[in-house]
Formats: C-alpha cells, sequence, structure tokens
C-alpha cells in the first residue's frame, strides 16, 4: 500500500461524516482502509457518485490504486469454493501482518488408480486439526496430467472437481490443459505452466477461458519478461514459479530466487514482478531415500517458504506428520500479530457443571484456554474453569514471569464468586504451574492439587484423583 | 533423469513405438532427419509426444532445445503443438484428422517481452557480535576447538546480501538427573542417562553435538537440592569426557542458580564456558562477575520482550562491566503452535535491530529448542480431540516437531540451538548447511515431479 496514514486516505472521501460505511467519522473509516479491514469500495456515497460523475470516479480509482496491495492479490476457486492469495504488504509481519496464508494444494495424478484417487481426495477434504478454538483445513487439489491423453485428463479433472475444493491444473501439453479447462474453467482453476516453450499456448488458454495462470522460470529475466508479456496481453491472475529446487545449491537458489522477487516486489517496488510466489514441496519427491525422508524433506522446505514469502503450494505427503505441522506453522506465521490472542478472564461453565464438579484454573492465553477447554468438553467433563488474566501468556512463561500468582488467583476466586457454586473447595491447578500449589493454598484457603502437565491428560487423572478424599 | 544417453532415446522412442516410422533416421549426436514426403500425420503426432517428453527430462541438459528446434524445422512444422496428439492408450497407426479449429476469437499474441529482473540491494550498517566459546590449549583451556557464534552482517542465510562468517551451531542438552523426556526422545539416550558424562560423549560422538548443554537441575531446591560445590562435579567429569565447548545451566531457581553458576565458573576456570543464564529477576550481577571473573560467557535470557532484553543486556555491559564479546542472547522459544510467532517475531525484531545499529542487541542469539517437545503434537499418542484427524504414529512427529521449530527461528536470526532429538539435529543441520552454502549439487531436473508417476 503506497498511503501509511488515514489522512492521505481522508483526502480522497466525502468527508460528510455520513456514516454509511458503518463507522461515525470519514476519518475513522479511512483509519480502517490503512489497516485493510475495509475498501474504497466500501465507502457509499463515493462508490455512488463515481457511477455519475467521471471526476469522482477518476478519485475512486485512484484511491483504489493508492491502497492496494504490494503484491497482487490472485482468487482460485469460486464462491464459498475458493481460496485467496498474495496481496502482501510487508516483508516481516511486525511491521503489519501478513495477509493471506499460504494455500495448500495436494497432488493427484490422472494415471492414478480410481480407488487410490477417492482415498486421497477424501483424505484432503476431510483433514482437520483443532486449534485456538477452530478447525484447521486444507485448500485445494494439484491435478497433474501423467497420461498425456486430453480425455483421460478431463474426465479425471472432473471427478476431482465434484469435491468442490478449488484445483491447479498441471499439463505442459496445452491440448490436455484445453480438454481440462473446457470441463472446469467455470471454476476457476489455476493452470500450471506456462514456460519458454508453451507460454503462446498457454497465454491463449488463460485469456480464452479467463483463468489464472502459473508462469514458470528458474531464470528471474525470463521469469520477468513473461510476466509482463501476460499483463501487456491482458492477463490479470499471474502466479510466479521461480522453480523449486529440492537440494543442495539447488535449494539454495530456489531461496534466494524467492527472497529477491519478494524483496523487489515490496521494497524495489518492482510492479512487474509483484505477483503471488509458487513454491513446490513435491519437488522433494525427487531425491534419494525412502518415503519418510521425503516426506521429511518436503516438510522442511515447506517450513522454510511459509515462512519465507510462498503463497501457494504443492505438496505430495499426506501424512500426519508432515501436514499437523505444515498447517499449524502456517496459522502461526499468518496470525495478526496486531490482535493480542487473548480470551476474557472470569468463569465458564462447561458441560453443565454442579456443586460437585470440580474446578479448574488456565491462563487468558487464547491457545492454552482454547486447548483446556476443547480437551475439557471433548471428553465430557462437567467443570468449572478459571480463566485468570496473565495478560496473554501460557502457564509456563506466566508462572515464571509473574503473571500468574497466588495473589491474582485469590482476586480471581473472589471476583467470581466461585465458592457459592460448589460445595467444595478443591482447586485444580496446571501441572506446569505446580510450584505455586503452597502459594495458592496459604493465599486463599483452598485446598490446591496438582493436574496433569497436559490438560489432554484430564481425564485419567480424574479417574485416579476426583472426587477428593 | 537428467542428461539423457543416447540409449536412453532409443528407449524413450520404443516406448512410442517409434520404429515403425517410416523414413526417420536417428544418428549419434541426437539429431533427427525427416524425409519429408514420406511423413504422414499419426507418425508426426508420435514424433512430437515425444518431442514433449524429451523437452520434460531435457529440460536443464545444455543439449536439449537446439535440437529440439531442429526436430521441429526438419519437420517443416512451424508450431509443433499445433498438431492433435491422438490417446498414448491407444497406439494405432491410422491416422487421425486434426480437429477442426475451434470456433473462438482470434487471440494476438504478443512477441516475448524483454525484460531484466534487478534485485534490490541491501545493505546494513550494523554487525552482530562475534562470540568465541571454548578455549583450545592456546588460550589456556582444554577444548579440542572453539565453537564461534555471530558475525553476521544481513540476514539469516542471505548469502546474496553478504557472506555469513559462521552458520549457527547445535548444543545437545545433558542432564545431572534423569529429566522427564517425551518417549521418542528418551529411547536415544536409555543407556546414559545415569552417567552425564558418557551422555555427553554419546552427543558428541553419535549426535554430531558442536557444543554440550549440561543442566545441572539437580540443584533445584525442590528436587535432590545437590549443594552447588557437589553439583559442579559433573561439569569436571563433563569437561574431562568432550573436548567440545560446554554450556551450564542451573535448574531455573532464582535464589540458587547464581551459586551454581559461580562455581561452575570457578572450576572451568580458563575453559571458556557459558553460563546460563542471567534473568532480570535474579542476582544477574554475580553471574556476570563469575564470568569476569574466570573468562566466561553469559547468556542473558529474558521471556519474549525485546524491550526487557534490551535492558538486561544494559545492565550486563553497563552495570556489571561486561565486554560485549562475552554476551549472548536468549530471548526465550516458544514450540510450534505454542506461542513460536511470538518468539520468532521477537527474535526477528532483536536480530534487524541489531543489524540496524543497535549495539544493545546486536548479540547472538540462543534458542532452547527441546521446548518443542513441551508441545503435545510432539508426544502424545493421539489426539484428544475427537473431530480431529488421525494424528499418525508419534515417532515421526515428534522430531519433526523439533526440526521445524528450530527451522522457524534460524529464519530469524537464532545462532545456536539447543536440541535434543539426534535426528531433529541432524535434519536441520542439513538444511543450515544447504543454506548456508555448503552442499553443493541438486536434483538433475527440479521439474521432474510435474510427470513422475506412483
Amino acid at each position: 500500500m503506497k498511503v501509511k496514514s488515514p489522512l492521505e486516505v481522508y483526502k480522497f472521501l466525502p468527508q460528510t461524516n455520513c456514516g454509511e460505511c458503518g463507522f461515525d467519522t470519514c476519518m475513522s473509516f479511512a483509519a480502517h482502509i490503512i489497516d485493510r479491514s475495509m475498501k474504497p469500495e466500501n465507502c457509499p456515497p463515493l462508490f455512488r457518485d463515481a457511477e455519475k460523475d467521471q471526476k469522482i470516479k477518476k478519485k475512486l480509482e485512484q484511491l483504489i490504486e493508492l491502497t492496494s496491495p504490494e503484491i497482487a492479490e490472485v482468487v482460485i476457486g469460486t464462491g464459498d469454493n475458493s481460496v485467496k492469495i498474495g496481496g502482501e504488504d510487508v516483508l516481516h509481519r511486525h511491521e503489519m501482518t501478513y495477509f493471506n496464508p499460504t494455500a495448500f494444494f495436494y497432488d493427484v495424478w490422472d494415471t492414478m488408480g480410481e480407488k487410490e484417487l477417492e482415498e486421497r481426495c477424501s483424505k484432503v477434504v476431510e483433514f482437520r486439526k483443532f486449534y485456538v478454538g477452530k478447525f484447521l483445513t486444507l485448500d485445494g487439489f494439484a491435478i497433474r496430467c501423467t497420461s498425456n491423453d486430453p480425455e483421460t485428463y478431463r474426465s479425471v479433472v472432473k471427478k476431482v472437481a465434484s469435491y468442490g475444493k478449488p484445483m491447479i491444473l498441471i499439463s505442459m501439453n496445452p491440448d490436455c490443459m484445453r480438454s481440462a479447462l473446457k470441463e472446469v474453467a467455470d471454476y476457476k482453476p489455476l493452470i500450471f505452466a506456462a514456460t519458454e516453450s508453451n507460454w503462446e499456448e498457454m497465454l491463449k488458454l488463460a485469456l480464452e477461458f479467463k483463468v489464472p495462470v502459473t508462469i514458470r522460470a528458474k531464470d528471474l529475466n525470463l521469469l520477468k519478461s513473461l510476466a509482463v508479456t501476460f499483463k501487456s496481453a491482458g492477463v490479470k491472475e499471474i502466479v510466479l514459479d521461480p522453480v523449486t529446487e529440492p537440494l543442495g545449491d539447488g535449494l539454495k537458489g530456489t531461496f534466494e530466487r524467492v527472497v529477491n522477487l519478494r524483496r523487489t516486489a515490496i521494497q524495489g517496488e518492482d510492479k512487474d514482478i509483484a505477483f503471488p510466489i509458487m513454491i513446490t514441496p513435491i519437488s522433494a519427491w525427487l531425491i534419494d531415500g525412502d518415503d519418510v525422508e521425503k516426506a521429511y524433506w518436503e516438510t522442511v522446505i515447506g517450513s522454510l517458504f511459509i515462512v519465507k514469502y510462498a503463497d501457494i503450494m504443492i505438496f505430495r505427503s499426506l501424512e500426519p506428520y508432515s501436514v499437523i505441522p505444515e498447517v499449524t506453522l502456517r496459522f502461526n506465521i499468518y496470525t495478526d500479530p496486531r490482535t493480542p490472542v487473548q480470551v476474557e478472564p472470569g468463569l465458564r461453565e462447561i458441560e453443565n457443571p454442579d456443586e460437585n464438579s470440580p474446578v479448574f484454573i488456565t491462563t487468558n492465553f487464547a491457545l492454552t484456554y482454547y486447548t483446556v477447554e476443547s480437551d475439557l468438553t471433548s471428553a465430557g467433563i462437567s467443570s468449572w474453569l478459571l480463566v485468570l488474566n496473565t495478560e496473554g501468556l501460557g502457564v509456563e512463561v506466566s508462572v515464571a514471569g509473574g503473571q500468574f500468582t497466588a495473589g491474582k488467583v485469590k482476586e480471581l476466586i473472589e471476583e467470581t464468586k466461585i465458592a457459592e457454586r460448589v460445595k467444595h473447595k478443591v482447586l485444580v491447578i496446571p501441572g506446569l504451574a505446580a510450584r505455586l500449589q503452597g502459594a495458592i493454598e496459604d493465599e486463599t484457603g483452598w485446598t490446591v492439587k496438582v493436574g496433569p502437565m497436559d490438560s489432554g491428560r484430564i481425564k485419567g487423572w480424574l479417574e485416579n484423583n476426583w472426587p477428593p478424599e | 533423469m537428467g542428461k539423457m544417453t543416447i540409449d536412453q532415446f532409443f528407449e524413450l522412442l520404443k516406448k512410442y513405438d517409434i520404429e515403425t516410422l517410416e523414413g526417420v533416421t536417428i544418428e549419434g549426436d541426437l539429431e533427427i532427419e525427416v524425409e519429408e514426403t514420406q511423413v504422414d500425420q499419426s507418425a508426426i503426432a508420435y514424433l512430437y509426444s515425444v518431442v514433449q517428453e524429451i523437452q520434460n527430462f531435457l529440460y536443464h541438459a545444455n543439449i536439449a532445445m537446439g535440437h529440439l528446434n531442429n526436430v521441429s524445422n526438419l519437420l517443416g512444422m512451424p508450431n509443433p503443438f499445433a498438431v492433435q496428439v491422438p490417446s498414448m492408450s491407444t497406439p494405432t497407426a491410422e491416422v487421425v484428422p486434426p480437429a477442426l479449429p475451434e470456433p473462438e476469437e482470434a487471440i494476438p499474441i504478443p512477441e516475448l517481452a524483454k525484460a531484466k529482473f534487478e534485485p534490490l540491494k541491501v545493505e546494513y550498517l550494523g554487525k552482530i557480535q562475534e562470540v568465541v566459546l571454548g578455549a583450545t590449549k592456546k588460550d589456556g583451556g582444554t577444548r579440542g576447538e572453539v565453537v564461534v557464534l555471530g558475525g553476521e552482517r544481513s540476514l539469516p542465510f542471505y548469502l546474496f546480501d553478504t557472506d555469513q562468517p559462521h552458520l549457527p551451531a547445535v548444543a545437545i542438552d545433558v542432564f545431572d538427573r534423569k529429566p522427564m523426556l517425551a518417549k521418542a526422545v528418551r529411547e536415544h539416550y536409555e543407556d546414559v542417562l545415569e552417567d552425564p558424562a558418557d551422555w555427553a560423549k554419546k552427543a558428541v560422538k553419535d549426535f554430531g553435538a558442536d557444543l554440550i548443554t549440561l543442566h545441572l537441575i539437580s540443584t533445584d531446591p525442590l528436587l535432590e537440592d545437590t549443594p552447588a560445590s557437589e553439583a559442579v562435579k559433573v561439569l569436571e567429569d563433563v569437561l574431562q569426557a568432550v573436548k567440545c565447548p560446554i554450556i551450564v545451566g542451573g535448574s531455573g531457581n532464582k535464589e540458587k542458580d547464581p551459586e551454581v553458576l559461580e562455581k561452575a565458573a570457578e572450576v572451568a576456570e580458563g575453559e571458556r564456558i557459558m553460563l546460563a543464564s542471567a534473568t532480570l529477576d535474579m542476582d544477574w550481577e554475580r553471574i556476570a562477575k563469575a564470568a569476569k571473573d574466570h573468562g566466561h560467557v553469559i547468556l542473558s535470557w529474558t521471556q519474549m520482550d525485546i524491550n526487557n532484553q534490551k535492558t538486561l543486556n544494559r545492565y550486563l555491559l553497563k552495570r556489571a562491566g561486561m565486554d560485549p564479546k562475552d554476551i549472548v542472547m536468549d530471548p526465550t522459544t516458544a514450540a510450534l503452535g505454542y506461542g513460536l510467532d511470538y518468539a520468532f517475531t521477537n527474535m526477528e525484531r532483536i536480530r534487524i535491530s541489531g543489524l540496524r545499529g543497535d549495539t544493545d542487541l546486536a548479540f547472538p542469539i540462543s534458542s532452547g529448542t527441546t521446548n518443542a517437545w513441551g508441545a503435545r503434537e510432539a508426544w502424545m499418542k493421539d489426539s484428544p480431540i475427537e473431530e480431529d484427524s488421525d494424528w499418525g504414529p508419534r515417532e515421526l512427529r515428534g522430531p519433526i516437531w523439533e526440526i521445524v521449530t528450530g527451522l522457524t527461528l534460524s529464519l530469524a536470526g537464532v545462532d545456536l540451538f539447543m536440541m535434543m532429538h539426534p535426528g531433529a539435529v541432524a535434519v536441520l543441520k542439513d538444511f543450515m548447511n544447504t543454506l548456508g552454502g555448503k552442499i553443493s549439487g541438486s536434483v538433475a531436473d527440479p521439474g521432474d515431479w510435474i510427470f513422475m508417476e506412483g
């Protein structure tokens, strides 16, 4: 985004404080454009007047230009079944935030057995991992044409499309690509890839079917040349594939290309290469070794480029030990550092607790809270959960750092009047807060029991420790 | 498959039944000649599928493109891909009529633009301190070699900005009493858990540790409460057992640690160990004095707060009078999924501040990467959440949790990793050596994944 201050945006707004956008003042609306929670189009009078008045239309266009993200946004898929990539504004997340998480596409190919294909597709669609109050999922399918047969490819692509996820169509053969596009172009798949040898055909397909296109070249002069050519021919949605080499100098070179592309786009303001970047960790399957080694190295490549600038990736391994770390890392890196991940302190009721139910305590760090809350709910444990304000820190860190103290526990017990809700006076503290046991007993007069180190083990712990003697 | 031999080329032709082609001769240097008059449509179609395949295989072999162009020219076809390729599954010799042109609007195809990519160059004014751990005989110690941390003038592994004098080092954790360990970690140390000296030896010899971190956790008043003077005997044993530089940690008890580290500093006189750690809420001055008096390095540890890190570093420099060459920082490591985003960003900000010239933050960074094993995903058998997809075998989940935690932080600027799982150590080192330019070679054709089956 070229503008940094709400004042610069305000100049373009009607300045009437009409409130139609949902904010009291134009200045407040401007601030939301700067933090990218609003777009110029969300100003109703500006948008309306632009249709009537050429001068205002120009103003709106100018504002859109000034406030659009540094890296172009590309949408793959349509409606609810779509994923948005790119749209980044900064090189380091602390400078603002990263916006659109790296999209994960999973490999299938058109010479797979039917049953195997169905199994893989179901795995991708059904994958879920609970994290911070929600489920992490996977984005789509990358369908490779290994048959080199347009008809085979078309029919497999059609089948995969029925799973309703965004797709990347992979074939270097324009005939195969055309055949698949005739079937699924309406779903707006990303096509892969235009290279030095087939770019003319691929450009035709991208324009004819109005689909986003990947351009692929290791030589960044060529990559940029292709990008310039495609853009001037009228292709708006472009993805750059600087070729992922999985090993040695090759991987080092890939890292250099990716960093250079993104840094030159954002900091060097080179608009010609300011597009989303594709990385293919699946390249790791070209190295020697067994499947575990390949899947591990694929995860290494994926992790490297989740941190450094990849907007879209193609993976092969669907093993939990590959997928779980990748989806978790992606969530971590793309978490908005501007908003603290905390929940409201206080008292929570889990599964209709009564006067004999156990009382647990945890911190208001969102991750800790949701983990404990979901473990209790998932195991069907009727209980009271005290949520202590540790300023958003986890148990271990807040105990060490003095945000989780006996004095604060006492205050929380008093504020929530938990003593009036239960007949006992027994508090279960996290295993990681064990050292506070004595201090909390002294301070509160409650009996303090040390629970397990991990709330996933509360169920087993209760079997041996509840009701208390 | 990278460079293609003539034999392989013939194999490929066989695969496509090319020997039935009349009028095509193939010569030793990969020229393909065709007698124009005898070429029929289906034969050309086959040849073009071969051409495509060769293009794929030979992407990086220098011989490829020129010859392939020759093929097109020889066949007199300006645009090879305009020919309809019949299905590979029905290799008949029948003539396939060319597909009728699509009733589409003609899309004008431009010339390929000639653009030059000019990467932005970035230079920083500052430089991260170089800190030497360990001392050899010539410097009054008995270490076999030293480990140097820091010295960066760019972001980690940005070798295209400037060279990086030292790649990060890996220390393996050793404890003076049996600690709680995840099963996947414990099984590698089962035979040495009772003997820290053997443990250290195994970590160096079998698992490639560059340094050993000895944690004197038995000194914890809530555990054995081993007196400092007795606990440091284990340090002497470990110094005897291995020749690599040593890091010594206490139990984390704020009252006792200064005493333990002071004693450690005494018995390791001349060895240039690192005392881990000084924190704001303990007697950091006493630990700093011990380091200064006996020529050691201090680890300045804060809880994920760049301002506190700056404060403690300043205290150590200005109030305790430590030399900047004797300070390493631990800004706290949180595991993947358990605050790694904070740890990453905190370290990245610290590193960038250092590179931009903030000398209070321009120190090497250490990470307690073993913390990754605190994440339930690293050690728990199954997910406690019913709706979760299967978590798979934890033996494979645990090490990668440690790898990804370390790898992520290596990109924020960590210079020293304290780790435990030997597999995780090996993979992380491999990764850092790769980005650090120590591993040559690549795969023959990075595009082969596009065509691989199975």
